[in-house]
């Protein structure tokens, strides 16, 4: 199917299941119940768990394939954000102009970057990109403020030109309000609720053109893995001596690979502006940087769908364990004696709400030590767990398995 | 007039003059061997060769052309095509993803951007790669982590990748370094095989004496940087300056 071989097929069809019922299947608990806080189900994170899973898969094209460890992938990300608002000021509130632009302008600081960097490997091309993104950081900071708004970002205005015609999302608004970012009419904040039960779902426009930009960007990066590029991709990683020698010239391979994975975080960039019109320099920050780096690891670099996962888990972490607080900490424990819910509470308190950081961090020792390959390695152990015991005796018959 | 003519090609690195005036005729479908003591600048002229070092005088031409200012890459592209004293593989690839890296290279040139081509769609070069395997005798490794493999296994991998882009000069560096001898007489009997099935020139860089004599039909005989000698392998093993350069003076 799609030029894909049936395991990786089936891995799309998966995904694509997923992302379709995700407002099913993270809120999970009734609106209700106690348990409501944890639910995931609502636009905003959605919307963020896509995002950041397309910033973190065409991270780890560059990563995971080649072994080059970027820590500048957020200038592209905010570059990419900045050039999706100027789109939505100066030419339509579609944002399908903002995506595009997007995605090239961070293809195109990518590929400067980029040329200058893959002159080295290794610990220096990691310091090389992450000059260049804090360079980019200072810059949208505070040099190029009136491109950039400097400290206090950039937003859509009520008298931005918008030159095109109207129903391509041209225009002003008419009735006196900033005009929502659309697609032909629909904005992206429309969404339809569905009570059943106990339960509330809620259907974002956006959340799902989001998605349906991660599930292109997912069959892209399927692509390139199984491809003869790919395969050059991963001889860099292995032996750049060898590819030398083999005839084969390393750096327009690299700087191909680098600018891809660039406009993957452009797009993501694009997407964010595109659901929330409003960019700040912050998201050029290195903290960024070594978020996607963390997502990457945590999910399973190399592996096609674990850097979605690990956007996912850190994102999960980041909206909702981090709102965990006393309060509820108490009514958990509420069950025991008192001085022994206080213990307990004490114990536990440092790690939640705004602690939420500090679990992470023991997350993610824990995944490095004991599972190097990510979520991803976690999942194949487990498999591997439940096929042993249900086929113990045809692994007798081949032990080379 | 030889397939890779070298004229005096002199290194220098500080003090130290490690290739002084080196001359070198290897003719086309020949096995020549540079044999020489430690120190004696083998493996520098070799670097010299495939554009890792530039010579600071002299030429050197490949089939007609200067090889001189180019990168390796672009070397190997005019047909010389490099092993090396340790293997030099893509470990973390399969055996015959290996193979197929240098017939892409052969088929594609340094560089081909097919960014989503299938790799299904790539029949022709999976053929070719599972052919040069049969010819390797490593059929049945296909599928096997490159790295996993034996030293020997692994250098016979390296060979094939070297031939499957049909190179018109083989160079070999010590390639039975560090091997156990039934290693090393599976690895004679191999390039045996290969010059007799191919048009191919091969230049060996060799300490074993073993190797040399089993293979070369040309010698030449370096030491501190000069040739001393260029002859065929009888006329060299009783040369009184050859036993001088490797035994030293007093014998």
């Amino acid at each position: 199917m799609l030029g894909l071989n049936k395991k990786d097929a089936s891995l799309l069809v998966v995904v694509a299941i997923l992302v379709v019922c995700a407002p099913i299947l993270l809120n999970p608990f009734p609106e209700n119940s106690s348990l409501a806080q944890f639910n995931a189900g609502y636009p905003d994170l959605m919307q963020r768990f896509v995002i950041f899973g397309i910033f973190a898969i065409g991270f780890n094209i560059l990563f995971g394939l080649t072994g080059y460890l970027s820590f500048g992938h957020a200038a592209f990300l905010g570059a990419g954000s900045y050039a999706g608002m100027w789109m939505m000021k100066l030419l339509s509130i579609n944002v399908i102009p903002a995506i595009i632009f997007s995605t090239v302008i961070a293809g195109v600081i990518s590929l400067a970057i980029g040329w200058i960097s893959l002159r080295r490997s290794g610990i220096y091309f990691s310091i090389l990109t992450l000059a260049f993104a804090q360079m980019a950081f200072a810059l949208a900071a505070s040099v190029l403020t009136p491109i950039t708004g400097g400290e206090t970002g950039l937003q859509t205005n009520l008298n931005d030109p918008r030159i095109l015609p109207e129903f391509l999302g041209g225009g002003s608004a008419v009735d006196g309000n900033i005009p929502k970012p659309s697609l032909f009419g629909i904005e992206m904040t429309a969404s339809f609720e569905i009570p059943v039960a106990g339960w509330l779902w809620t259907f974002n426009w956006g959340y799902y053109i989001c998605g349906i930009m991660m599930l292109i960007a997912f069959y892209v990066a399927i692509r390139i893995f199984r491809s003869p590029f790919g395969l050059m991709l991963k001889a860099v990683k292995s032996n750049q001596q060898r590819m030398n020698y083999t005839g084969l010239n390393t750096r327009p391979y690299m700087l191909a690979c680098f600018v891809i994975s660039g406009m993957y975080a452009g797009l993501a960039g694009g997407l964010m502006a595109a659901m929330d019109p409003q960019v700040g320099a912050e998201r050029m920050q290195w903290t960024a940087s070594g978020e996607v780096v963390l997502m990457t690891i945590l999910g399973g670099v190399g592996t096609l769908i674990g850097p979605v996962l690990g956007a996912g888990l850190i994102k999960y972490f980041e909206n909702i364990f981090s709102k965990i607080n006393k309060a509820t900490l108490e009514v958990w424990f509420g069950v025991f004696p008192d001085w022994m819910s206080d213990f307990f509470v004490t114990i536990v308190y440092p790690f939640i709400g705004k602690g939420w950081h500090l679990t992470l961090g023991l997350l993610f020792m824990g995944i490095v030590i004991f599972l190097p390959g990510g979520l991803v390695e976690g999942g194949q152990r487990i498999r591997k767990l439940f096929n042993r015991k249900s086929s113990d005796a045809s692994a007798k018959a081949n032990p080379a398995e | 007039m030889g397939i890779l003519e070298v004229k005096d090609v002199g290194k220098r690195f500080g003090g130290l003059q490690a290739l002084g005036d080196v001359n070198l005729d290897v003719a086309e479908n020949t096995v020549h061997a540079i044999i020489g003591p430690n120190g004696a600048g083998k493996s520098t002229l070799l670097n010299c060769l495939v554009g890792k070092l530039i010579p600071d005088t002299g030429s050197v031409m490949f089939d007609g052309q200067s090889v001189l200012g180019r990168t390796p890459y672009q070397i190997n592209q005019m047909g010389i095509s490099r092993v090396f004293q340790t293997p030099e593989i893509f470990g973390e690839l399969s055996v015959l993803e290996n193979m197929m890296i240098p017939i892409f290279a052969k088929r594609d040139g340094a560089f081909r951007l097919q960014g989503i081509d299938n790799m299904m769609g790539e029949k022709d070069i999976v053929e070719a790669a599972e052919k040069m395997l049969v010819d390797m005798n490593m059929a049945d490794k296909r599928e096997m982590h490159a790295a996993a493999m034996s030293r020997g296994d692994k250098r016979r991998l390296e060979i094939g990748m070297c031939l499957a882009q049909e190179p018109r000069l083989l160079l070999l560096d010590e390639p039975t370094a560090g091997m156990a001898r039934a290693d090393t007489n599976n690895t004679i009997d191999l390039l045996k095989q290969i010059k007799e099935e191919r048009d191919i020139t091969i230049a060996i860089i060799e300490h074993d004496m073993h190797v040399v004599f089993s293979l070369a039909e040309r010698i030449t005989v370096l030491a501190q940087g000069t040739p001393l000698v260029e002859d065929t392998p009888d006329n060299i093993k009783g040369h009184p300056k050859v036993r001088e350069a490797y035994l030293g003076e007093a014998a």
